[in-house]
């Protein structure tokens, strides 16, 4: 497989020796992602210097009571914000909690009192680490589906914003378009 | 002369009857097998099945099987588990029906076998789901050397940390391999199979 890929990349090169022909190439390559791009999977919201990447949760199995709300919260502004609150129209309430993994175990852990922005600074919110814990939820979440919330910064004040459900083991997807997994040759090595 | 040769014969045999009788040994004691934990792993299973009749070992039929403790209001770690497992049972095909894949709750107070039957119909069905009482869990988990705790949250609500490793058991109930979050998929389809197949 690699040496299959690393063939095909020596004679992709050869093909293209141009700096112009490269050019055309990364151009197209990026046209090919952009079309892509579904209109629901990468989206984003902006209120005074806070903005909101992509904001995403996962289907639940049947009775879930829980649920992940994930998201990025990027400080464009000079000073720091906090995210004191959220809301989610399916869920009864939103915490903010930190999980970690420490020798095997899984610790969660209630964020207190909000959660610092600092300035010129993103927070990311993913079933790794930081997440916005969606509890008593009344129904279940649906792959393909939005639901929607509100998240309240203390100084750029409240934002709503639609979650896009995922499927139930579903990864944050780096390129931030939906299939991350189809193209798994494409994964360059420069 | 012929005495003599004898008699050094006779001895040389038993030096290397000793050396022999002495590696022998050492590999036994020192030897081994490697992959041998410490402390045992495991314990007889007596809970209640997620179809609310009971289940223990006899329910495995000998076979192999993974184990995996966690709970259902866990929004992260034991959905990516369980979904991780059912993709892994598909990869395996019919190899999957040589093995067993067990999910003990460690919130038994909430996860009663109902409310287990109806989560894990979002998984494979082969995946059993297990609750018992708070004394039952916490005996197994002791067997298993799993750690898990209460952790208050807001409103008098609860979470739970606990060990997310899934236990990879041999059909005779010992520890063989384990399993880890970070593990990617060919990982962990070639322990599971591994698994599957050497019983």
């Amino acid at each position: 497989m690699l040496s299959r890929l690393s063939s095909a990349r020596v004679a992709l090169r050869r093909l293209f020796v141009s700096p112009e022909e490269r050019i055309g190439i990364a151009v197209l390559a990026m046209a090919f992602l952009l079309v892509g791009v579904d209109a629901a999977a990468a989206h984003e919201y902006k209120i005074g210097a806070i903005e909101i990447g992509h904001p995403w949760s996962r289907a639940t199995p049947p009775g879930a009571k829980v649920a992940g709300g994930y998201l990025t919260v990027t400080n464009d502004g000079d000073t720091p914000d906090k995210l004191v609150s959220a809301t989610v129209e399916i869920a009864g309430r939103a915490e903010i909690h930190e999980m970690s993994v420490e020798d095997g175990v899984m610790k969660m852990r209630q964020v207190e009192g909000g959660l610092d922005i600092p300035a010129h600074g993103t927070v990311t919110f993913d079933p790794n680490g930081l997440h916005l814990m969606l509890l008593d939820l009344k129904g279940p979440l649906v792959r393909g589906t939005n639901v929607h919330g509100s998240l309240t910064f203390e100084k750029a004040g409240t934002v709503e914003v639609d979650y896009v459900v995922d499927a139930i083991g579903a990864n944050p997807k780096p390129m931030k378009h939906d299939g991350g997994d189809a193209m798994p040759g494409m994964k360059m090595d420069h | 002369m012929a005495g003599r040769t004898r008699l050094a014969l006779m001895a040389l045999s038993a030096v290397v009857a000793l050396g022999v009788s002495g590696m022998i040994g050492y590999h036994l004691t020192h030897g081994g097998a490697p992959s041998a934990p410490r402390y045992p792993v495991g314990g007889p299973i007596d809970l209640t099945a997620e179809d609310g009749r009971r289940f223990t070992n006899a329910d495995l039929g000998g076979k192999p099987f993974a184990v995996f403790f966690g709970f259902t209001r866990c929004p992260n770690v034991c959905p990516t588990t369980l979904s991780d497992l059912t993709l892994d049972l598909e990869q395996l095909g019919p190899l999957a029906d040589k093995l067993k894949v067990l999910f003990v709750s460690v919130d038994p107070e909430r996860d009663t076998p109902e409310t287990l039957k109806e989560y894990l119909s979002a998984f494979d069905p082969r995946i059993t789901g297990l609750s018992g009482t708070p004394a039952e869990i916490a005996s197994l988990a002791k067997a298993y050397r799993v750690f898990y705790e209460k952790v208050p949250t807001e409103g008098g609500d609860y979470t739970m940390n606990h060990t997310a490793t899934v236990y990879l058991m041999d059909g005779k109930g010992a520890l063989t391999s384990t399993i880890s979050l970070e593990e990617d998929q060919p990982t962990r389809v070639a322990k599971l199979k591994q698994l599957a197949e050497n019983g």
